[in-house]
């Protein structure tokens, strides 16, 4: 490592943050790009699962709400997708990319959505384990992105709610509406604990290396436990994992070693929905792209 | 064309404009109507500025050769020194005493 990447290294590892325009090490830049993109292409593809429930919403405000939140999704790709324009990585390029399955999007977006039980799981805890990881990124060495962070925190809070409210209407309502939430929660679960991915030791993870992410993989985890299992529990709810417990001395949450070769596949593009997904984005790309064509022409 | 348009947001009247990201539009136009979209759809915005990039003067660097600390806070440091005066005039104490039980 030369001098300068040496200095950047203690920079950031100092809790130093870098802007658009600052110098930066090519390898730093090339993962700040790959972490960045997934992460749009993840707010991009995490439409689609929702998307499936717009017409089917039980009531009007559902809908609206539903369709709010999605509109909020496709907003959050479009503010991460220009952080890695200005990183060297045309948004064209991205999409390229995701739709020809040569960059990933996060694994809780390869499952279908089976019924509205999965829509308020999604919302209230998929959303929660996101946010876990969103609001260790508003550290994030790379300024640009951490700033843009914290717009979409606050929207994700909202989420959050909506989700909840959805999950609440449910569990108070007649037994089969108790029985939709926990059938999806039994579905969501594996996806759930996969969500923050292996737990790499802190040592190893380049990217805590960078400053890029603050929080170890499993810590995160730790976290969305803690704040959630009790949140769970409480409605009556049970979690499809009989080992999971929390160990008192060293407060540390205890659980079934998720099936890590599972996620290696879905992330690569083997999950359950995963091809039917592309498909969809692919045709919605071509769908579109007078629309890209008309608004160049109109302006030029 | 594409032009990237730095945006600039005031999330309550009083407070400074901040710089929130950027976006790119084919002329001013369409950059108020993406702005509009992406940072003021949920009234979390008070105002907000667009600037087309290559209007934006930068000026990053501000070296102090000389270093002239005397011009700052930092460049004053009147611990000891007040520590001292403060002993000084205590000790004094007594003696102002005596000088009033004098009179």
């Amino acid at each position: 490592m030369d001098t300068r990447t040496q200095e950047f290294v203690e920079y950031v590892q100092s809790g130093g943050q870098v802007e658009a325009t600052d110098w930066m090490p090519d390898e730093y830049r090339a993962r700040l790009i790959k972490f960045i993109e997934m992460h749009a292409n993840s707010e991009l593809m995490g439409v689609l699962p929702e998307r499936d429930w717009i017409l089917r919403a039980p009531t009007l405000q559902r809908k609206l709400a539903l369709t709010a939140k999605i509109q909020d999704e496709v907003g959050h790709a479009q503010l991460i997708y220009r952080v890695v324009e200005d990183l060297g990585k045309p948004r064209s390029a991205c999409l390229d990319d995701l739709v020809s399955g040569r960059s990933k999007f996060h694994n809780v977006f390869h499952y279908p959505t089976r019924t509205w039980g999965d829509v308020g799981v999604i919302a209230w805890l998929v959303d929660a384990a996101a946010i876990v990881s969103q609001k260790a990124l508003l550290k994030c060495s790379y300024a640009p992105y951490a700033r843009i962070m914290k717009k979409i925190c606050w929207e994700e809070s909202f989420h959050i709610l909506h989700g909840r409210d959805v999950i609440l209407t449910l569990v108070t309502g007649t037994q089969e509406q108790f029985e939709l939430v926990q059938e999806a929660l039994n579905r969501w679960w594996e996806p759930l604990m996969h969500f923050h991915g292996t737990p790499i030791p802190a040592d190893d993870d380049p990217m805590l290396f960078w400053r890029i992410k603050s929080q170890a993989n499993e810590d995160a985890r730790q976290q969305f436990l803690d704040g959630y299992v009790p949140q769970i529990r409480e409605l009556g709810l049970e979690i499809p994992d009989p080992a999971l417990r929390k160990d008192e001395e060293t407060g540390r949450w205890l659980y079934t070693e998720p099936d890590w070769e599972r996620l290696r596949a879905v992330i690569t593009g083997h999950g359950p929905a995963s091809a039917e997904r592309l498909a969809f984005r692919r045709l919605s790309r071509a769908d579109v792209a007078w629309v890209e064509r008309v608004v160049l022409a109109e302006a030029a | 064309m594409r032009r990237v348009f730095e945006v600039f947001r005031q999330e309550r009247k009083g407070q400074p404009l901040q710089h929130a990201g950027s976006l790119v539009a084919p002329d001013e136009r369409f950059a108020e109507l993406y702005a509009r979209e992406q940072y003021g759809r949920r009234q979390e915005s008070a105002a907000l500025w667009l600037v087309p990039r290559e209007a934006v003067h930068e000026i990053g660097d501000f070296p102090d050769e000389f270093d002239l600390k005397y011009r700052r806070v930092d460049g004053y440091s009147i611990k000891e020194r007040l520590r001292e005066a403060r002993e000084r005039a205590s000790s004094a104490e007594p003696a102002a005493e005596g000088a009033e039980g004098a009179g």
